[in-house]
């Protein structure tokens, strides 16, 4: 009577333990979580075998990077000009002419004119050879080349916004200031903008996304990105001419008193 | 000295003390008795490309960073603690000429030799187009998980998971990524046709997966929404933790934000979760040590945050 008790229980236990073994095995939940900051500075020494992977790749780029694609015969910083300098309008020409034929071909059209950012300009283009190199420092950003259509009233918001007077590059416009910084002509293509004409305005994505409170670029009446990169401009524009000399000519100027 | 420590943060935490998931147990014993597992998990997010080390004129990170140190740190916390989770929250690519110049294979192959477990996609990981992430995916030895980002239309399809359960010394830790909306941030041209799906619903429905079919005991989300933004209506990591519940870990990326130590945030069942982010550039690892034990030996939501 007794055993037989036991049986029953020590089979029950035996079904159960089955049972629940069967469900599942053991569940654990954390009951101590502890967090650490690792900075990787140089205590800590390099792993031989990544260091060996690293350097073909490392090699190659660098071989790239050097390469020479023209050579400048002067030194041109963006701080040779008050309302242009030559290094701002080599990139402005380099985007009108390298992306122009690009636009023309989808839109059936060229674009007119061409307006980046003073602080785009990254670095100064330095007498001697030009590698690849140059063009990554004068621009390390992937920014692209868009054209933006414009209103003439956003152009004449573009011109008000420009007789600031910081050097913004341009290229295929003109902007002339009185000697009190009022704005006393602007054309575009040699001509006046007319109220009810549209514009075709190269420029980049980051300024027509406001960078730089470039607000005129807002509810443009249309845009088209080009899929070329500012910096892929300069090293094509690179590549086409073997002397690259720019100069700060008339495209935006102040009379003077 | 856990003690001390643990003190400090419920001073800290003190407008949530009694709310459960954080309890007192300064009598516990079991804060003496080891814990019968023990799981790292080792952390980076938008490393960007930057395989070297920033160089030595670099005004804010000179000298910092770099994959073949960072490959030494990592072996030697997998020495320490075998059962090491290594983990990215996204922005692999785009910041240096080797990204330009490879299209992400060097970082991929890189990852894979430091035997990285699983990483998110960032919005720069589209930098090359879908076609171009798709491209390096042979190179990748991990998983690349996304809950939130519907490929099916693309050439992605088929390429990523929305979750990998892994398990180490029989702890089962479920690992998910949620990214970020791609629209007003990527071309279009370059996501094409990836859906964007609402990274609430879908942390809900992947977090009940790995908790309820997959019987994970660690949830740890890897995420590229950002850890937060001033508009509230913009979903980031600290929204995340608060409006889901089951996820012990979210890795957050995208805002380059360093935090010193994890931020924590109570969840919608009032639970505890971690929200950690360590910079950019690979110039920190962060480290998360888990101490586990049976959940029939633990008082329940019982749980000790020495962060």
């Amino acid at each position: 009577m007794k055993r037989t008790t036991l049986i029953t229980i020590i089979s029950s236990i035996v079904i159960y333990t089955t049972v629940v073994s069967c469900k599942k095995e053991l569940h654990y939940a954390p009951e101590r979580i502890k967090s650490e900051l690792i900075t990787v500075n140089n205590n800590t020494g390099e792993n031989a075998e990544i260091v060996s992977f690293i350097d073909p790749y490392k090699n190659a780029i660098q071989a790239e990077m050097d390469s020479v694609l023209a050579v400048a015969p002067a030194s041109y910083t963006k701080k040779d000009g008050k309302f242009n300098t030559a290094v701002g309008n080599m990139m402005a020409d380099a985007v009108y002419e390298m992306t122009n034929p690009v636009f023309e071909k989808r839109a059936g059209y060229p674009f007119n004119a061409v307006l980046l950012n003073y602080g785009g300009i990254r670095s100064a283009l330095n007498q001697g050879p030009i590698t690849t190199r140059t063009a990554y420092e004068l621009m390390p950003f992937e920014n692209e080349v868009v054209v933006v259509e414009l209103s003439g009233k956003q152009m004449k918001a573009m011109f008000q916004y420009l007789k600031n007077g910081t050097a913004h590059p341009i290229s295929g416009m003109e902007i002339q200031l009185s000697n009190d910084g009022e704005i006393k002509k602007t054309l575009v293509q040699g001509e006046e903008v007319a109220d009810n004409n549209t514009y075709f305005i190269a420029t980049n994505d980051y300024l027509m996304n406001g960078g730089d409170n470039m607000t005129f670029f807002e509810n443009p009446v249309s845009v088209l990105p080009l899929d070329y990169k500012i910096r892929n401009v300069l090293i094509d524009y690179f590549k086409k001419y073997d002397t690259i000399a720019p100069v700060r000519d008339n495209r935006f100027t102040r009379d003077s008193k | 000295m856990i003690r001390r420590k643990f003190i400090k943060q419920t001073a800290a935490a003190s407008s949530l003390i009694g709310l459960g998931g954080l309890t007192m147990g300064m009598n516990s014993n079991s804060l003496l008795k080891p814990s019968k597992k023990h799981i790292t998990i080792l952390h980076t997010n938008d490393v960007h490309s930057h395989v070297e080390p920033f160089p030595s004129n670099d005004p804010k990170y000179a000298n910092l960073g770099g994959a073949a140190r960072r490959m030494n740190i990592i072996q030697n916390v997998r020495k320490e603690n075998p059962n090491t989770l290594l983990l990215d929250a996204g922005d692999i690519f785009q910041g240096t000429p080797y990204f330009n110049f490879y299209g992400g294979e060097l970082e991929f192959k890189l990852m894979s030799m430091m035997g990285y477990d699983a990483a998110t996609i960032g919005n720069h990981d589209f930098d090359n187009g879908i076609g171009g992430l798709a491209a390096q995916m042979p190179n990748a030895s991990f998983e690349l998980l996304s809950s939130n980002y519907d490929f099916s239309n693309t050439i992605m399809d088929g390429l990523t998971k929305p979750y990998k359960v892994f398990v180490k010394d029989g702890v089962r830790i479920g690992v998910f990524g949620v990214g970020i909306q791609l629209s007003g941030l990527v071309n279009k041209t370059m996501f094409k046709e990836t859906t964007y799906l609402d990274p609430i619903e879908l942390t809900i429905d992947t977090v009940d997966a790995l908790r309820n079919k997959e019987q994970c005991d660690i949830v740890i989300c890897l995420s590229h929404l950002g850890y937060s933004y001033k508009n509230e209506d913009k979903i980031s990591d600290l929204t995340l933790a608060a409006k889901t519940a089951g996820i012990d870990l979210i890795i957050g990326g995208h805002t380059h934000t360093f935090l010193e130590k994890p931020t924590i945030v109570q969840n919608k069942n009032e639970k505890f979760v971690l929200v950690n982010q360590v910079g950019w550039g690979g110039i920190n690892l962060g480290r998360i040590d888990f101490y586990l034990d049976e959940t029939n030996n633990l008082k329940s939501s019982s749980l000790v945050l020495d962060v």
